[in-house]
């Protein structure tokens, strides 16, 4: 289905342009984050107090080099669109560091909240209070260079330039409130209001989801293309396996809360070694009925956040899942023979004592294929370093 | 459901502390000496003292507060420098007489309202359902204690039906509904008091059964060769929580807000006790008045959540 | 920004996207429109036009002086030659009295609403914006005001200060000021969690420039069909203060007042004694229907 729609060709790794805002260097990754963590308390009881808690994110870390695309992908519930608020800052994280382009965020030297946001920012996804109602969207635009001191008509014709930019041009729109708008439309102003203050990284929470997949397409063109003009970076998050497959460089699959995969879209696709990521990626619709999907790949709901399963967190779905595996959390483990490319799974770790360890992402779901002949010698990946 | 109960009671009790501080500082926001306001203008130089000691006027505010609150507490609101007895009897005896009125008022446009909001909702936009409408505007819009002036000139002075004012010879103390000869008195307050609920509940009736006639379950019901009368029961058993919760709160109102239908009906209630200390300035009365109708309201709305838990599984939890 | 080469190449590139035409107006041209629509609605705010009009030309469109009186001419009955209306105990002309009444009795029944509205609205977006303790202590504190029946507030509080127009004024206020307060609350509070407001602050705007640009115009509409619903309640309140006797102070006209003064003519004169009544019912109507109009004119979904 997305082959159809593929106007621009694959994905390219670009080496990242040179840019005046660069303070790290080109090997410097974008932004590293580190064990994030946040969870929401549940209170009740006659006082109201906290008496559990929703691990929306708990002890995340990944990277993102300059001028990628990482996808981050899940079952709803999992929390990355969480995640998206945290990396803003729109909630505050209960524990965890970041760093953007070498400097730490919020630390008494390093990145005031006010100079990250202006070099990242967040297309939301489109909704019907994506946009304030009683603002044209020209107005929406201009309001954050407003905020950062840019004066009324100046910005009134950067508001204009990034319309026109976005595909919407200002004579027809700019005066337009967004209920004269449709979903596509809206989502164009969603992205030129993000561009407004000339960010460097843009974090795109289910940013086409709520689209006609006609619609999804032009926008994910035009994403591609403002990518290239402006420089960007892009976290893409989506629970639509086919968009991530489409625009991202790398993947990072999230399950209740923690980090199970990272890898290079590539090898996440063909190769995908945790069960979960197993599980998703059969789920996917074929554009070709042959290929119908007939046995559920993954039964059951996510079992509830509030309190996860001991142990792996799959274990409960998990068709591989042994003793050790509800008692013993996976740690992130580098694949051997693949660069840049993290499992949390015992099966990934051949010295863990799991029957199949060392062959996960070799079994796909049974399908049993030749065993993998490296050891798990290799040095580990920059992601295990850093975690 | 009983931690939600239990928190609801809780709840209650820091808002009536806050009511009585603020019946409190009413003695403050009088003009002048807040003592010249508790006793007799004819008092003597001993007797001032006497009260200012007895108030403990001569404390910080705080301890007067708590002086005051403890004193309430036990029943003792001051003395009326009108009549020289205890507020709490004053108020107590009134209170009898405003609940009579105003629970008959409330049953009255209970019954009413009930009856033209489901026939308005039966029949949105019909002529039936514009009547309904106009009548409840109508009710909400009518200053009601003109309304009471209004059934006086024509019941009593045109058509000499009912007596004008008062509540006959047998006064609040041998007051029986089931005899005409005392009930007639009641007729015309209960009738103007009933006005403003009548307005209020007929516009939540129709609004709540519309509503519950639009789901889809009630179309399977109809669907399902169900009769009018049983679809009628259902709208109407789904729409008692909010009425109920409504009613409760108008019986408030019409408690807390009875000193204009009292006044214009000469219906010795709270309100006339109020109207009469406002009028002779006799602070220690209003303000035990007041106290005990706000809190009275308090207690209602506190009651009216419970059972409306009680009635509405759906809000078991909060 | 440059690159304004490519914009009509993208801008033609818009298949299965609908693009809406025509005129494009904002939310209140939106509510305009709708009104001038609505007959009933319109002849109900010509009713208030006309009665703030009277009041405020009362010197020029009352036919006699509102003060004098003529121990002749008492008791008029409505018709009376050179008294349409009337007059009242004193013999003083109603239709004066009742359109000099009409300035203190609107006066009355508006302005309480009006700086209750910019008060608990105040109070209600500061509270249903930040959350948390500060909307825990402004809501507590409003939650014991609105223990207090709405009647047995204002007579206590006016009561206590012992009458008058002042203490009328203050009073009223301080009744709409907590329910007002809860409707902007609830309004703003919602507001707070949407996708906008987060854009807003991931723009790095700070909070009062949000709550002046995003929260105050979305919590407008449902304050302001509120507030236009209150000033019927306001009036009738008002009015009633005044029959109590804690309103002004006679000989000034105000329609409460004259209700509650002509009592004692109700046996001789009946029709007159009710004018002053028909009044305020004639007012808090229209502005309860007038409501009504303003809060399915401001009910858009869009």
């Amino acid at each position: 289905m997305m082959n159809f729609f593929k106007l621009q060709g694959p994905a390219a790794r670009v080496a990242p342009r040179p840019d005046p805002r660069d303070i790290g260097g080109p090997r410097q990754p974008m932004l590293i984050a580190r064990n994030l963590r946040k969870h929401f308390p549940i209170t009740g009881g006659l006082l109201g107090r906290a008496v559990a808690s929703v691990k929306a994110v708990d002890d995340v870390s990944f990277t993102v080099q300059k001028g990628e695309t990482l996808g981050v992908v899940g079952e709803s519930g999992c929390g990355k669109s969480t995640l998206a608020r945290l990396l803003m800052h729109l909630v505050p994280p209960d524990s965890g560091e970041m760093i953007f382009d070498g400097q730490e965020v919020g630390a008494r030297y390093g990145l005031r909240l006010r100079d990250l946001r202006r070099n990242m920012q967040m297309v939301f996804q489109d909704s019907a209070s994506s946009l304030n109602p009683r603002m044209p969207i020209e107005e929406s635009v201009a309001y954050g260079p407003r905020v950062h001191g840019m004066g009324r008509a100046e910005a009134r014709a950067h508001a204009i330039s990034l319309l026109e930019q976005v595909g919407l041009p200002a004579r027809l729109f700019a005066g337009r409130y967004p209920h004269e708008l449709s979903g596509g439309q809206k989502q164009r102003v969603n992205i030129a209001r993000a561009l407004a203050l000339d960010p460097r990284m843009l974090i795109l929470d289910e940013a086409v989801s709520a689209l006609d997949k006609s619609v999804e397409a032009q926008v994910l063109n035009l994403l591609r293309r403002l990518k290239s003009e402006f420089n960007l970076t892009y976290i893409f998050i989506s629970h639509d396996l086919h968009v991530v497959q489409y625009i991202s460089d790398r993947v990072m699959v999230m399950y209740l809360g923690e980090v199970v995969e990272i890898g290079p879209v590539e090898r996440i696709y063909a190769n995908a070694s945790h069960p979960y990521t197993q599980a998703l990626l059969a789920s996917q619709l074929h554009a070709d009925p042959r290929n119908r999907v007939t046995d559920p790949p993954i039964t059951g709901d996510p079992p509830n956040p509030v309190n996860p399963p001991t142990g792996c967190r799959f274990h409960t779905r998990c068709p591989f899942a042994e003793a050790m595996c509800s008692s013993t959390a996976p740690r992130l483990h580098p694949l051997a023979g693949e660069e840049g490319h993290i499992v949390a799974c015992h099966m990934a770790d051949p010295s863990s004592g799991h029957a199949r360890a060392g062959r996960a992402g070799l079994d796909r779901l049974g399908m049993a294929r030749p065993l993998a002949a490296k050891a798990a010698s290799e040095p580990p990946c920059k992601e295990g370093l850093r975690a | 459901m009983w931690i939600y109960a239990a928190k609801r009671v809780l709840y209650a009790i820091p808002i009536a502390l806050g009511v009585s501080v603020i019946c409190f500082s009413l003695v403050y926001l009088a003009p002048g000496d807040p003592i010249q306001s508790l006793i007799p203008p004819d008092a003597s130089a001993e007797d001032i003292a006497a009260i200012r000691r007895l108030y403990g006027f001569d404390k910080p505010v705080v301890f007067q507060y708590f002086d005051w609150l403890a004193r309430a507490v036990t029943g003792d609101l001051g003395i009326s420098l009108q009549s020289n007895r205890p507020v709490l009897d004053e108020v107590t005896r009134a209170f009898g007489n405003t609940l009579a009125i105003a629970v008959a008022a409330v049953i009255l446009a209970f019954v009413l309202a009930t009856f033209l909001g489901t026939l308005a909702a039966f029949n949105l936009g019909r002529p039936v359902d514009k009547i309904a409408t106009s009548i409840s505007t109508l009710g909400v819009s009518i200053p009601n204690y003109w309304m009471g002036i209004v059934l006086v000139i024509l019941f009593s002075v045109q058509w000499r039906l009912l007596p004008a004012t008062g509540m006959g010879g047998q006064g609040s103390d041998g007051f029986n509904w089931f005899e005409w000869e005392q009930v007639r008195y009641a007729i015309l307050p209960m009738v103007t008091m009933a006005m403003i609920p009548l307005g209020v509940v007929t516009r939540s009736t129709r609004s709540a059964v519309a509503d519950t006639l639009s789901q889809d379950y009630v179309q399977l019901l109809r669907a399902k060769g169900l009769g009018e009368g049983r679809v009628v029961w259902h709208a109407l058993r789904n729409a008692l929580p909010q009425m109920l919760a409504v009613m409760g709160l108008q019986l408030g109102y019409l408690i807390g807000g009875s000193i204009l239908i009292e006044t214009v009906f000469n219906w010795p209630g709270t309100g006339l006790v109020m109207s009469r200390a406002i009028l002779t300035r006799d602070i220690p009365l209003l303000q035990g008045t007041i106290l005990i109708l706000a809190l009275s309201f308090v207690a209602i709305n506190l009651i009216v959540d419970l059972l409306q838990t009680l009635v509405d599984p759906r809000i078991k939890r909060s | 920004m440059s690159e304004m080469t490519t914009n009509h190449a993208i801008a033609a590139q818009i298949p299965g996207e609908d693009v809406p035409r025509g005129e494009r107006r904002s939310y209140w041209a939106n509510v305009r429109e709708r009104l001038g629509h609505d007959p009933v609605t319109l002849f109900f705010m010509g009713v208030i036009g006309a009665a703030v009009g009277a009041a405020l030309l009362a010197p020029w469109v009352a036919p006699h002086d509102p003060y004098a009186t003529s121990m002749l001419a008492r008791l008029r009955p409505v018709g009376t030659e050179g008294h349409l209306l009337g007059t009242d105990e004193l013999g003083r002309d109603m239709l004066s009295r009742l359109i000099w009444g009409a300035r203190t009795s609107l006066l009355m029944g508006i302005l309480p609403v009006l700086v209750a509205l910019v008060i608990g609205g105040f109070l209600g977006v500061i509270a249903g914006f930040m959350g948390g303790a500060v909307n825990m202590v402004v809501m507590r504190i409003m939650d014991v005001f609105y223990a207090f029946p709405s009647v047995l507030l204002a007579v206590a509080i006016s009561g206590t200060l012992g009458g008058g127009m002042g203490s009328g004024l203050l009073a009223l206020t301080l009744v709409f000021i907590p329910s007002l307060c809860r409707v902007a609350e609830t309004a703003a509070s919602q507001i707070r969690g949407l996708d906008f407001v987060d854009a807003a602050r991931a723009s790095g705007a700070p909070v009062y420039s949000i709550i002046v640009t995003h929260v105050v115009g979305n919590v407008l509409p449902p304050v302001l069909i509120y507030a236009s619903s209150l000033i019927s309640v306001s009036i009738l309140l008002a009015a009633g203060l005044s029959f109590l006797g804690l309103g002004v102070s006679p000989p000034t006209a105000d329609w409460g007042q004259m209700l509650s003064s002509l009592r004692q003519g109700i046996y001789m004169q009946p029709l007159v004694c009710a004018l002053p009544g028909l009044a305020i019912l004639i007012v808090s109507l229209s502005f309860n229907l007038v409501s009504d109009g303003l809060r399915q004119a401001m009910d858009i979904k869009s």
